[in-house]
């Protein structure tokens, strides 16, 4: 079977009562590669927050599938059971809770009562997936990203991403704070990803993770929507050109949300 | 029987009757004497003046002893390695059990019943039972138990002895009319060291008995105790505890304590650092619910200069339960160079659940550093999303952050198999 298709139609979505997606089109399939790019305020994390369910955000109309299935519906845990992942810009910190338990109730919540992942298959895939991403392997047994560096949480991500193997996942800035030897090994791990049962939407204000990720298709969001799309070289241009060309292209003033053109 | 109809005679024939040496005889009159007029202890923020602590139908009750681990009930054998070398159980009142390696008795280790160190360590016992770490006419409830001490145990680890594996004791409450009026007493003598673990447990669902447990732990110069308790008596049991530890100089007394009571409980932990130089540090996890009423109150008492204090308290409330959480840093003046920290945490989990963290530090001298934290919240709903996000149903990450909530202070137990126990108990708690 190929991929998953996660689409999003006309996507409008208010925190405490203020609108900030204001029609949001988008299609992510396996075997693809998104970019959303955009400056500060714009409305890319709010996306992500929106695609996965977090409890703040509210969907005031439009709709989100997943394979014809309406993700709006489902709870924040049965949309990652269905094949959703967002590795999050801010992970949590949860105390007395080992990376490794964490994520082997994570497995064990996909694959149901009865059908647990064994510890041993457990740990060798685990013990893998740490050495591929270079990670210290005590990092197993501590607490699920507390006291971790900036740099250890978005490795921590990205092996969560490995480990539980989405169909759909999103990237919400992975590359923020990040020194280019852990961008590489981040962009590793993505990459080692890719394939047609995998479909990706990267969010990013920079260019430069691109340079290691190449993506198949490149939006621009600005005032809550995507206002441009493109392939790869969009990118580029936007990291030479910067984002006034599409300003002025599209008449728009002021970029972030809630300033209308 | 009441204890309106306790007497001198009973008292002193339950003496004799176990044989006791005169002196601990003479305690018991002593205190039953200043019983009546002695005042209750005042938890703070906890009213007990409708609390039963006096009135039970039998003082003592015979209970059969166990011939082997093989035959202990299945809540107990959860608690004991097989291979276990140094155990004690208690049934009720009655030693039902006891095993010390011969190379801790080669070195002169004494682990026993209380009786047995009466009679057969009288001295040693003498020396240290009720003399520097509480003492029987403080107020009622010591009083009351100093008279009718009907349990408990001696454990004397010798100068420059290192005990490396855990001593452990089991107190099993399974009579109905078995009231535990239990002393614990833990000596661990110069440059010695000394892990202990006890457990009390009910394996009724509901007793209506009380418990009034004494624990004395003396840390002599340079020695270091690592004290483990789970507490898990019954629903309808009222209990007051009071486990207190001494320092000698450069001494370390270090407590784990697992709070699972079902019933009414007042407990009581104190560290006092009288030695200069020595170290206190107490982790507390509770967990209430039902309608439970419970007063915790820790305590770190600094005496000695440059000693070290810390006092680290999480509880769970669900239900209707209510708790109070006093921590206390206390630093006496010429105390200089000490440092006392505390940290009190409680997660509530129903809107009716109660619980209160006073922090509190009085300090007698300048030359210190002190701190404290304390919070009183709910599960964070960040946190949940976050697992959740994982694929992890919502009650399963409630679970996961309630045990992570309680982790770092079931992970200090030192018996594998107790902390499991713990783990398991958490779980069915607050499920």
């Amino acid at each position: 079977m190929a991929g998953s298709t996660l689409t999003i139609k006309d996507l409008h979505v208010a925190i405490d009562g203020k609108e900030i997606l204001k029609g949001v089109n988008l299609e992510v399939k396996g075997g693809e590669i998104h970019a959303i790019m955009g400056p500060n305020g714009t409305g890319k994390s709010t996306l992500s927050a929106a695609i996965m369910g977090h409890p703040k955000y509210e969907v005031t109309s439009g709709s989100i599938t997943l394979d014809g299935q309406n993700v709006l519906e489902m709870e924040v845990d049965e949309r990652a059971r269905a094949g959703l992942f967002l590795a999050m810009q801010y992970p949590s910190e949860i105390t007395g809770v080992t990376n490794a338990d964490f994520l082997r109730s994570a497995i064990n919540s996909r694959l149901g009562e009865g059908n647990e992942i064994s510890l041993m298959k457990f740990i060798r895939k685990m013990d893998e997936k740490m050495e591929f991403l270079e990670m210290d392997l005590d990092m197993a047994q501590r607490y699920l990203n507390e006291g971790f560096s900036g740099g250890e949480k978005k490795r921590n991500e990205i092996l969560q991403l490995m480990m539980l193997e989405p169909k759909i996942a999103i990237l919400d800035e992975i590359d923020s704070g990040l020194d280019i030897d852990a961008l590489k090994v981040v962009s590793k791990g993505v990459n080692s990803m890719r394939g047609e049962d995998f479909g990706c939407l990267i969010i990013t204000h920079y260019q430069r993770l691109l340079n290691y990720i190449t993506p198949d298709y490149v939006h621009v969001m600005m005032q809550g929507r995507v206002v441009k799309s493109g392939g790869p070289e969009l990118a580029q241009r936007l990291e030479a050109e910067g984002y006034d060309w599409i300003k002025k292209e599209l008449g728009i003033e002021d970029e972030t949300v809630g300033q209308e053109a | 029987m009441t204890i309106e109809t306790i007497d001198k005679g009973i008292v002193s024939s339950f003496s004799k009757e176990m044989s006791e040496p005169v002196w601990f005889e003479e305690l018991r009159l002593k205190a039953l004497a200043e019983f009546e007029e002695l005042p209750m202890p005042k938890p703070d923020k906890t009213k007990i003046d409708k609390w039963n602590f006096t009135n039970f139908n039998q003082h003592t009750v015979k209970s059969e002893a166990f011939t082997s681990l093989a035959d202990l009930p299945d809540e107990v054998k959860a608690l004991v390695d097989a291979g276990s070398q140094n155990l004690y159980i208690q049934r009720n009142q009655t030693p039902a059990y006891l095993t010390l390696s011969d190379e801790l008795k080669k070195q002169g280790v004494i682990f026993t019943d209380i009786f047995t160190a009466a009679r057969e360590h009288g001295d040693l016992l003498k020396k240290y039972y009720m003399t520097q770490a509480i003492n029987a006419d403080e107020h009622r409830l010591t009083a009351l138990h100093a008279a009718l001490v009907n349990g408990g145990i001696f454990l004397y680890v010798p100068k420059n002895v290192q005990i490396t594996e855990p001593i452990q004791a089991v107190f099993l409450h399974d009579n109905n009319e078995a009231n535990l009026f239990n002393h614990v007493l833990v000596v661990a003598d110069d440059n010695s060291s000394v892990t202990y673990v006890e457990n009390y447990i009910s394996t009724m669902e509901t007793s209506n008995t009380l418990a009034n447990i004494l624990t004395e732990v003396i840390a002599n110069t340079n020695a270091r105790v690592q004290y483990g308790a789970v507490d898990n008596l019954a629903k309808g049991v009222t209990t007051y505890v009071n486990r207190r530890g001494v320092t000698g100089r450069d001494s370390r007394i270090e407590w784990a304590l697992g709070l699972m009571n079902e019933g009414n409980t007042i407990s009581e932990n104190t560290t006092n650092l009288l030695g200069d130089g020595s170290y206190g540090d107490t982790k507390t996890v509770v967990v209430g619910r039902g309608e439970q009423i419970q007063n915790f109150t820790t305590k770190v008492v600094h005496f000695g200069k440059h000693t070290e204090g810390y006092i680290l308290k999480h509880g769970v409330m669900k239900d209707s339960a209510t708790s109070i959480f006093n921590g206390i840093g206390k630093i006496e003046h010429g105390a200089s160079k000490s440092n006392a920290e505390q940290e009190s945490r409680v997660l509530m989990l129903s809107e009716k659940a109660r619980g209160d963290a006073n922090p509190i530090l009085l300090i007698d001298e300048d030359d210190v550093t002190a701190g404290h934290a304390a919070s009183v919240g709910r599960v964070d709903p960040t946190q949940l999303y976050y697992l959740m996000s994982r694929g992890i149903p919502k009650a399963e990450a409630e679970r996961l952050v309630i045990h992570g909530f309680l982790a770092p202070v079931v992970n200090q137990l030192p018996i594998e198999k107790v902390k499991q126990q713990l783990t398991e108990v958490i779980e069915r708690k607050v499920r």
